[in-house]
């Protein structure tokens, strides 16, 4: 019989589900059998009720204008044990060797005076901010939370593709697709353990808390937004709302005397914990953009005084620059003595003698990254680029070596994906979360997977037309028993259930005909 | 002049209202256990489906129990006031019976209500997940409440309809408590169990952190401001209650009033300590109040039946 997978062809790259085809992977033969039987306009209805109720709930995103549903696939992304404890030591080091790294280069600069990393790097790069040195943040902790972004090469081996340690996003559209999945697909989940993502919120708070200011009895947290015209509005709100803490914007917040408050019909409230969502350079029209007005003036200078702690620092963007990614392996020996988890994508270094022509002579078959862009942008895959692109790039790269990157191309990882009536393939990544509350890097099991939904494509962001998955770690086994005592069978209890409505005595011909 | 009511009315309302309010409870606790046994990577459906079964006071069968025929019975059972389907049909006939009390608009919400859950029937059954069912239960009843709220004038048939809903309002508050307290290995975890009750979101901004303790059914018990919580509900029926008969030596105000006091000054350490013997005396009082509600307000029999002498 004809089936949705029928005409799934593998594409040049590792495949999530299969491993020859028609050949699936362990990890998804529960998952294949209950969709294989599926009919395509079963699976349409599916998705379109999926569709409605992000529309409902307000999971959109703007794309051209429009407001969008969260495009979700049906299909899950599945790690199994192993890889996902793989994954999850790799991101928790590398979080640890970018704290150490952020620690060193806003005090000792330990790692500059050894050579380890050049002075350059840290002293052009427009994301340095002298007045972050020097402040000592609650438990070292600078990296609140972290969104590293991973791929799998051709060879199935996961890659870290960047580090994102200012203001990651994207974690509500974790919690929001399992709650989508489990609701309108309860049947696959039916097989296998999945490990649940509703934990996150707490752990956010609690790490959140634990950065407080020393010798605060109950500290405030507070989530700073830009504003509803934010396109990460709906995150910075559902965060907010499932840690019960409130939502401010810049305005809503007062600072005097190197304190900050927030203003409130109970009067003025001491604030301990900004958790902000808006990028370094709006946060304080006093020390950095003048012009910023959803900015709080002064917020910084409270930071700086030790009365306020915000997450994440101000300054991280140094270590997730581009061209510091470059360096992490070396700073995860130097810092930590261990040898990288998770390997990075082969990388050239333009701004390094010698680096510079041999990108220049290939720049027809790398990747070449602005080191300071995000959501995709500016990103110039050179075997897909026509020649006025390329030669706009190479004198780009020419003019400012410093501000590039260039990568070998990896062939992302595919997954199969619901495209009209069929599945096909298509290339992911992974955005793991960590929240780091300064004794422990905890890492969200699972994370964001991104899809890029035009075949071949290789940009997964929703930015650029990407959709997600919903991203399943697999639980080990029975040994994590939940320790709770058992108790006998219960009792039944007493019920009064009530008259239900109907006429005890019927009669016919009460009426006139 | 229509400043009375007939008791049949009173009646028909009184079970109207506690209708809705456990079909809307039942289809929270209903999601809250489907959530968690979807989520929950360590779990024995079995086992969770009996204590559902035992807490909501309906027969467990011999065999083995799933979730599936949890739901052909909680949920989708038409001829069982118990399940979420025969409450609506039982609260539309209730309405319908005391059609000239309640207003147009109320028991059109109800009546169509009852004619759009089976094609929602359909499709739970079809895809395996009664999310949206449940769904549209919850709004309508929400609806319905709403309708209640806006278009009842505050009298007598209004105060029916509040006492009925309060009094299964804790009622199921109650149950859905009683699954975690008496038998934890196998009910939804406390966050779900807030989140069934539609209080995650009030809980967090009273505690400011997450339902991880016996807080929680703290705040389903004790809390004063929330409208679910068995001290809120309490409240509402005795308010109703003392506008509706005699202030004092009330028989149906009595076991409520007394519970409500004590719930009133209970301190945290007690409540946990007594927690079980708490609930058991919070769904034996609230049985107390309507049966004496019962007594007092609707003497009314039913029809008499006559036969004929030597027939």
């Amino acid at each position: 019989m004809a089936d949705i997978f029928d005409a799934y062809a593998l594409a040049d790259a590792w495949d999530e589900m299969f491993e020859r085809p028609g050949e699936v992977r362990a990890a998804y033969e529960p998952v294949l059998a209950a969709l294989q039987p599926i009919e395509p306009a079963e699976l349409r209805f599916r998705a379109d009720q999926m569709a409605r109720a992000f529309t409902d709930r307000g999971v959109t995103y703007a794309f051209a204008g429009e407001e969008r549903p969260w495009p979700l696939d049906l299909v899950p992304r599945i790690l199994d044990a192993l890889e996902w404890d793989l994954i999850q030591r790799g991101v928790a080091q590398r979080v640890r060797a970018l704290e150490a790294y952020l620690a060193d280069a806003y005090g000792p600069c330990r790692a500059f005076e050894d050579g380890v990393v050049p002075w350059r790097l840290l002293l052009n790069s427009p994301h340095f901010h002298r007045s972050a040195h020097g402040v000592e943040p609650p438990g070292g902790v600078r990296i609140h939370v972290a969104g590293i972004d991973l791929v799998r090469d051709e060879a199935g081996a996961f890659r870290v593709l960047e580090d994102n340690v200012r203001v990651p996003s994207g974690v509500s559209y974790v919690i929001e697709n399992r709650r989508a999945m489990t609701r309108v697909f309860p049947s696959l989940f039916a097989e296998q353990h999945v490990l649940p993502v509703d934990g996150y919120a707490q752990k956010l708070l609690a790490a959140l808390r634990a950065a407080a200011p020393g010798g605060i009895g109950d500290p405030r947290v507070v989530v700073l937004t830009p504003g509803p015209n934010n396109a990460a509005y709906f995150e910075h709100a559902l965060l907010a709302r499932l840690m019960g803490v409130q939502l401010v914007e810049g305005h809503d917040l007062v600072c005097r005397g190197n304190r900050v408050w927030m203003r409130t019909t109970r009067g003025e409230m001491p604030v301990h914990v900004v958790y902000r969502r808006l990028d370094d350079d709006f946060l304080d029209p006093l020390h950095f953009r003048p012009d910023s007005v959803i900015g709080c003036p002064g917020v910084m200078g409270a930071a700086m005084a030790g009365n306020v702690t915000l997450a994440n620092a101000v300054g991280n963007g140094i270590a997730d620059d581009k061209l510091l990614y470059t360096y992490v392996p070396d700073l995860i020996r130097y810092y930590l003595g261990e040898e990288p988890v998770l390997p990075n994508v082969e990388s050239f270094r333009p701004d390094e003698p010698g680096q510079l022509e041999a990108v220049l002579d290939q720049i027809d078959q790398l990747v070449v990254k602005p080191v300071d862009g995000a959501g995709g942008q500016g990103i110039v895959i050179g075997p897909k680029a026509d020649r006025e692109t390329l030669e706009r790039t190479r004198a780009a790269v020419l003019a400012d070596p410093r501000g590039w990157i260039a990568q070998r191309p990896v062939a992302l990882s595919t997954s199969p994906t619901l495209a009209g009536e069929r599945m096909a393939p298509r290339h992911i990544d992974l955005r793991p979360f960590a929240v780091n509350d300064g004794s422990e890097v905890w890492v969200l099991p699972g994370g964001l997977t991104r899809v890029a939904l035009q075949e071949g494509n290789l940009i997964v962001n929703s930015s650029q037309g990407g959709g997600s998955k919903d991203t399943w770690v697999l639980a080990e086994g029975p040994a994590e028993q939940r320790h709770e005592e058992e108790s006998g069978p219960l009792e039944k209890a007493p019920r009064q259930l009530g008259p239900d409505g109907t006429r005890t005595v019927v009669q016919e011909g009460a009426q006139q005909q | 002049m229509n400043d009375v009511i007939l008791s049949r009315i009173a009646e028909a309302l009184t079970w109207t209202g506690r209708y809705v309010e456990r079909a809307d409870a039942t289809g929270r606790i209903l999601d809250a256990y489907l959530h968690r046994l979807l989520e929950d990577p360590w779990r024995d459906e079995d086992a969770a489906c009996r204590s559902l079964y035992a807490i909501l006071g309906v027969d467990a069968p011999d065999q083995h129990c799933d979730m599936r025929q949890v739901l052909d019975r909680l949920a989708f059972d038409a001829d069982s006031t118990g399940s979420i389907e025969g409450a609506l049909g039982a609260a539309r006939l209730n309405a319908r019976s005391a059609r000239e009390a309640v207003s147009s608009e109320m028991w059109e919400c109800l009546n169509s209500t009852w004619h759009a859950l089976a094609d929602q029937r359909t499709a739970a059954r079809r895809t395996g997940g009664p999310y949206a069912y449940l769904e549209l239960v919850r709004r309508r009843a929400a609806l319905f409440f709403g309708l209640a709220d806006s278009t009842m004038s505050r009298d007598d048939s209004w105060r029916f309809v509040v006492l009925g809903r309060s009094l299964e309002r804790v009622d199921m508050t109650v149950r859905l408590l009683s699954v975690r307290v008496l038998d934890a290995a196998h009910a939804p975890d406390w966050p779900t169990l807030l989140s069934a009750s539609g209080a995650d979101e009030a809980y967090a901004r009273v505690h400011g952190g997450f339902g991880d303790s016996p807080k929680v059914a703290e705040f389903l018990l004790l809390d004063r401001d929330f409208p679910r919580s068995a001290l809120h509900a309490l409240t509402t029926a005795e308010e109703c209650l003392a506008a509706l008969g005699r202030p004092r030596q009330d028989p149906a105000r009595r076991p409520i009033g007394a519970l409500r006091t004590h719930l009133e000054y209970l301190d945290s350490a007690s409540l946990e300590a007594g927690l079980p013997t708490l609930l058991r005396d919070l769904q034996r009082a609230c049985m107390a109040s309507a049966e004496a509600v019962a007594e007092k307000f609707f003497p009314y029999q039913g029809p008499v039946e006559w036969a004929q002498e030597g027939a």
